[in-house]
């Protein structure tokens, strides 16, 4: 469903130095020379510290950046070329920024949504019952987005991807800043999705309990490379006897973290 | 083509439908920009009836190359001004979002938070046409190219708005340069070209093929002699220079496309 051969995206970012005219060009390496495969149906973590690639990573799989080397498919398609029609045929969540128009009520997103997927009308009904009431939507359809608080925003998000009933889902940090009923009422929908459905579904994270309920596969990346990828037993297997996941992955980070003075972390805003 | 006018009139449908959930202040605004309209008609008609002649043209005559010009210039920023603003729309991430529907971004940039004042802007240059033509008295076997020339003007300046988007994706920063472009462009066509130099038309003519947006074609159906003779088949090369600049913008979003690094977070 998925498929990433050799795959590197750099930025040329430019410094402009004290007391000369010229700026200094920098290249970011963000991803490098990146391969994996996602088989239809599974349910991946994308894991890594702040800065690791995993934005610009997704960002290539629905097409919104291209790759400077290798070859990406999504369900079969080349995403930087075929975007439009791959669009159709993937769902996408930011947890950072929201899909739907902030200005219109939540069923008025959805419909302008239908029409502009070109969902037919009857399956559009049908689907979005169904995803009313599995993420709780039915009292919020007429409220306008900007009055939604973030979890309900975010529920609305995960309905408008999913509206015109995509093969692949790929979210970017949607649980970040939820609360634990939230997040709970979230992993429970996205678990449920996968199971019956079987809509494949690859999402990063910083929350490691989204890691542990749901995903039976993590990739961990770290300055763009893969540094890991397996269950999640076989991750805390890695080191030995450590208890909690959050001290393996802690480990990993800091093992492979340069010192801080060369490249110092980039956070994001 | 088609869809992509389904797209835009989807999207402005939408944000006329948001804006109409304050009634009060969307009457406001469209009675301001009527206002606004009328006003700019009563001043450009107080300053044309102080001109019996500009460029050799009389008044009617330079009515219609205003009105014709403003017609198509007014059409296309109603259709794609908004991309003058996709550098903020980059920096703030908003282009993302719109890269991940199944239409069209250019579209869904020109139809965002659109604003029922452009309509006024249109109307403007409707009335002053409309003012124009009666007293033209123009024959049928000319009169047919008055559409085709709004709908080649309309073209040629939206592929100029696209093509100013696609500088923005390279320097994210300079909204102002495309404007100038833009807006530029709309003031120079609005007035009969031999009010400027003659090096300046020959440069417009064959850079910027701002002249076919009403000049050119405005000699055939007005039946004028060029004041500066260049070759009579020029006054048909609209839709020519219509399709080749859409081409060059076509590719020119596509490289900008793809040159496009989104944001850090
Ligand atoms: N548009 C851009 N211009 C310049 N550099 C960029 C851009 N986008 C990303 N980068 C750089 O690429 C690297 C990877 O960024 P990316 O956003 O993919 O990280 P991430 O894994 O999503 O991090 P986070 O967990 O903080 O969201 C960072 O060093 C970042 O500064
Ligand atoms: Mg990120």
């Amino acid at each position: 469903m998925i498929e990433l051969d050799g795959v590197s995206r750099t930025f040329t970012v430019r410094h402009r130095e004290r007391g000369r005219l010229r700026r200094r060009a920098q290249v970011v390496e963000a991803v490098r020379d990146l391969s994996f495969r996602v088989e239809a149906g599974e349910f991946v973590g994308y894991l890594g510290p702040n800065g690791a690639g995993k934005s610009t990573t997704i960002k290539m799989l629905i097409g919104i950046l291209t790759p400077t080397a290798g070859r990406i498919r999504v369900a079969g398609l080349d995403p930087s070329r075929r975007r439009t029609a791959l669009a159709r045929r993937i769902g996408v969540v930011f947890g950072q920024r929201t899909t739907l128009w902030w200005d219109l009520p939540l069923k008025d997103s959805f419909e302008l949504s239908r029409l502009l997927y070109k969902v037919d009308r009857e399956q559009y009904r049908r689907r979005l019952d169904e995803l009313s009431e599995r993420l709780d939507l039915g009292g919020l359809l007429s409220t306008p987005v900007r009055q939604l608080s973030l979890g309900q925003r975010m529920r609305g998000d995960i309905a408008a991807a999913l509206l015109h009933d995509p093969d692949v889902l790929v979210l970017d940090e949607p649980t970040i800043g939820l609360d634990v009923v939230s997040k709970a009422a979230v992993r429970a929908f996205l678990r449920g999705l996968n199971a019956e459905r079987g809509t494949t579904v690859l999402l990063t994270t910083h929350d490691l309990g989204d890691i542990e309920r749901l995903c039976r596969r993590v990739m961990l990346i770290d300055h763009g490379r893969l540094g890991f990828d397996g269950t999640v037993d076989e991750l805390r297997a890695t080191v030995p006897g450590e208890a909690s996941i959050e001290d393996v992955v802690a480990r990993i980070y800091l093992g492979s973290a340069p010192a801080p003075s060369l490249e110092p972390p980039n956070y994001p805003q | 083509m088609l869809t992509d006018l389904r797209t835009w009139l989807l999207l402005v449908r939408a944000w006329l439908r948001a804006a109409a959930q304050y009634p009060a202040s969307f009457a406001l605004l469209m009675t301001g920009s009527f206002l606004v309209s009328g006003l700019d008609v009563a001043a450009i008609l107080v300053i044309f009836s102080h001109v019996r002649e500009l460029g050799g043209f009389t008044l009617p005559e330079v009515m219609f190359v205003y009105g014709t010009a403003g017609v198509s210039f007014a059409l296309a920023n109603l259709f794609a001004g908004n991309a003058d603003n996709l550098g903020a729309y980059i920096r703030s991430g908003d282009f993302d979002v719109m890269l991940i529907r199944p239409v069209s971004a250019f579209v869904q940039l020109g139809a965002d938070r659109f604003s029922p004042q452009k309509v006024g802007r249109l109307a403007q240059a409707a009335v002053v046409l409309a003012i124009a033509l009666p007293q033209l008295g123009i024959p049928w076997s000319r009169a047919w190219m008055i559409p085709l020339m709004i709908l080649c003007g309309f073209v040629i300046f939206t592929a100029i708005w696209a093509i100013t988007g696609a500088l923005q994706f390279l320097l994210v920063d300079a909204p102002e340069v495309s404007a100038a472009f833009t807006f530029g462009g709309g003031q120079l066509t609005q007035y009969p070209l031999s009010v400027y130099g003659a090096d300046l038309v020959r440069g417009v003519t064959f850079i910027v093929p701002l002249a076919f947006v009403s000049w050119q074609p405005a000699l055939y159906v007005l039946g004028r002699e060029d004041p500066l003779g260049l070759p009579y088949a020029l006054r048909f090369a609209a839709p020519a220079a219509a399709l080749i600049l859409s081409l060059l913008a076509a590719l020119a979003w596509r490289a900008g496309l793809r040159r496009y690094r989104s944001t850090g977070s």
